[in-house]
């Protein structure tokens, strides 16, 4: 089934033109990554699939239903963490769940039953001032899953950790998905994480961004290893495509960071 | 608490210094009393009054904290206005601002011309000028709130009222306490002050009656007493800072 549809969006704010004519589909239990230059429009995306901007053109479904913040199906992980400094960790990754009018209480009961898994027990009553780059990446996320919605965006989720933690996490983030097979759409700079983590990569152009190609991962989930020489197939051709794309645009000289 | 002790020395010791070189002054070139009494004369006499500026001090005290507590509330209801609606932005805020240039003197004697002599005009002078900090900044700080920190919050689901409650009102609460902390010190003043321009009791009233009778030694001790007060106020708006925004100490934000 088809969690995610992208029809022929196009996005503009004022004479700029952001994206153009985007098509990009997810299915259930799939993980997406879409990958693309530096402004060339990924967070715009983004914000069409939660809901909180419209489209110029074209649809944007959610499993059938165009998508609305008030659908309550997309859960969306911000490029910036935005813990809020005067909420606990706890009270952090309960901030969705009482959004929503969900009761302290039960959020509370809701959230801390997952900190163990997300490597953050112990932690419930620190304040994110407290927590590790890593820590509070994981605790972003927590907030976001937490919520149960069928569809996950995490917009770089790991783009300003050191490269260390990164790796770290990464490795991670492939375990948790493995073991509860969700729907992400992961934003993401870097072309590793991306073979790392996805079935599918979308490739975008610079702005006006469009999908230029679309390469299907078609690794084991359970043995990727950076280091062999299918996982190094797979980066160069999508490192070909940026590469293609970004040459290919009218723009000129956009900067593509291969991380 | 060290820290708090190591920011307390320095004045106190310019204060010190102050008083011993007052005292000295007095002392050496034999000034009368009446003129310009000596810092161990007002001790004394405060000191031998004591039961008098402790009565006088009472109504002061209730004057202060019940236009206080006015100002607060208003406060709060013109800044969530404010906030809520951009007409009222448009409409209201040049107005308080201007508010702001009507001095308090001429408005006194005209609140007891329509109120009396009882505690209503002396609070609506500590509402007057005690108002004005606390709603600014208020307004300032929920204006100030993460615009990503909206958008996150609505695609979470939340409305308007939420939203408002979840980020906006703690995100405020720096400015809130900044504003709190200017407004407090203004408002045993402007108790003090409603009371010169008439009242039945209080401290203002008692610094122009001990004028009068040439006792400057008790203005003094009323007026150590103002201060007093007003930097207990202003103490306690540390301390309520600290219990209600505990984040401030853990994340080192706390100001100064
Ligand atoms: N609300 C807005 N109003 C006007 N222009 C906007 C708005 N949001 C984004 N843009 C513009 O759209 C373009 C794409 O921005 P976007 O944040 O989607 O890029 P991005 O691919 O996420 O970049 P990055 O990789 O740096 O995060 C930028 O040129 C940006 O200035
Ligand atoms: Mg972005």
């Amino acid at each position: 089934m088809t969690a995610l549809r992208i029809e022929g969006v196009s996005k503009s704010y004022g004479s700029l033109d952001v994206l153009r004519d985007l098509e990009l589909s997810v299915r259930e239990g799939e993980f997406a990554a879409v990958i693309g230059p530096s402004g060339s429009g990924k967070s715009t995306l983004f914000n069409l699939v939660s809901g909180l901007d419209r489209p110029t053109g074209g649809r944007v479904l959610v499993e059938g239903e165009p998508a609305g913040v008030t659908s309550g199906k997309v859960a969306y992980m911000p490029q910036k963490d935005l813990l809020f400094p005067w909420r606990t960790v706890l009270d952090n990754t309960t901030l969705g769940l009482e959004a929503q009018g969900v009761r302290r209480k039960r959020a509370r009961a809701q959230a801390d039953a997952l900190f163990a898994e997300f490597g953050l027990d112990g932690f419930q009553r620190a304040y994110p001032a407290q927590l590790s780059g890593g820590m509070r990446q994981r605790a972003a996320l927590l907030r976001t899953v937490v919520l149960g919605r069928p569809v996950l965006l995490l917009d770089e989720p790991f783009g300003a950790l050191d490269s260390l933690t990164r790796a770290e996490m990464q490795l991670w983030l492939a375990g948790m998905w493995r073991r509860h097979r969700w729907t992400v759409v992961l934003v993401t700079h870097d072309i590793r994480e991306a073979v790392l983590l996805a079935d599918t990569v979308h490739v975008l152009s610079p702005r006006p961004a469009t999908v230029v190609d679309r390469i299907d991962v078609r690794l084991p989930h359970e043995e990727r290893d950076v280091a062999a020489p299918e996982f190094t197939a797979v980066e160069r051709r999508i490192l070909d495509a940026l590469r293609g794309a970004t040459a290919d645009a009218t723009t000129g000289r956009t900067e593509v960071t291969a991380g | 608490m060290r820290s708090a002790l190591r920011s307390l020395w320095p004045p106190l010791l310019v204060l010190a210094a102050v008083v011993a070189g007052w005292q000295l002054y007095v002392t050496v070139a034999g000034v009368d009393p009446t003129t310009l009494p000596s810092p161990a004369r007002v001790v004394t006499q405060g000191w031998a009054n004591r039961r008098d500026l402790w009565d006088q001090t009472l109504p002061t005290l209730e004057e202060t904290l019940l236009g206080f507590a006015l100002s607060f509330a208003a406060a709060w209801l013109i800044a969530v206005v404010l906030d809520f609606s951009a007409a009222a932005r448009r409409g209201l805020y040049p107005l308080l601002v201007a508010s702001q240039t009507i001095p308090v003197v001429a408005v006194a004697p005209l609140l007891i011309i329509w109120f009396g002599f009882g505690l209503l005009p002396k609070m609506l002078v500590v509402t007057l000028t005690t108002f004005f900090p606390l709603a600014a900044n208020l307004a300032a700080g929920f204006a100030a709130t993460d615009r990503e920190a909206m958008r996150l919050l609505r695609s979470l689901g939340a409305g308007r009222w939420r939203a408002f409650r979840l980020v906006r009102v703690p995100s405020a609460m720096p400015y809130f306490f900044a504003g709190l902390r200017v407004s407090i010190t203004y408002a045993v003043i402007g108790a003090v002050f409603a009371e010169y321009a008439g009242a039945e009791a209080g401290l203002g009233i008692y610094m122009q009656a001990q004028k009068s009778a040439f006792r400057t030694d008790l203005v003094f001790a009323a007026v150590a007493v103002t201060a007093g007060l007003s930097i207990a106020l202003f103490g306690a708006t540390h301390l309520l800072q600290r219990l209600v925004l505990p984040w401030q100490r853990v994340s080192g934000e706390e100001q100064r």
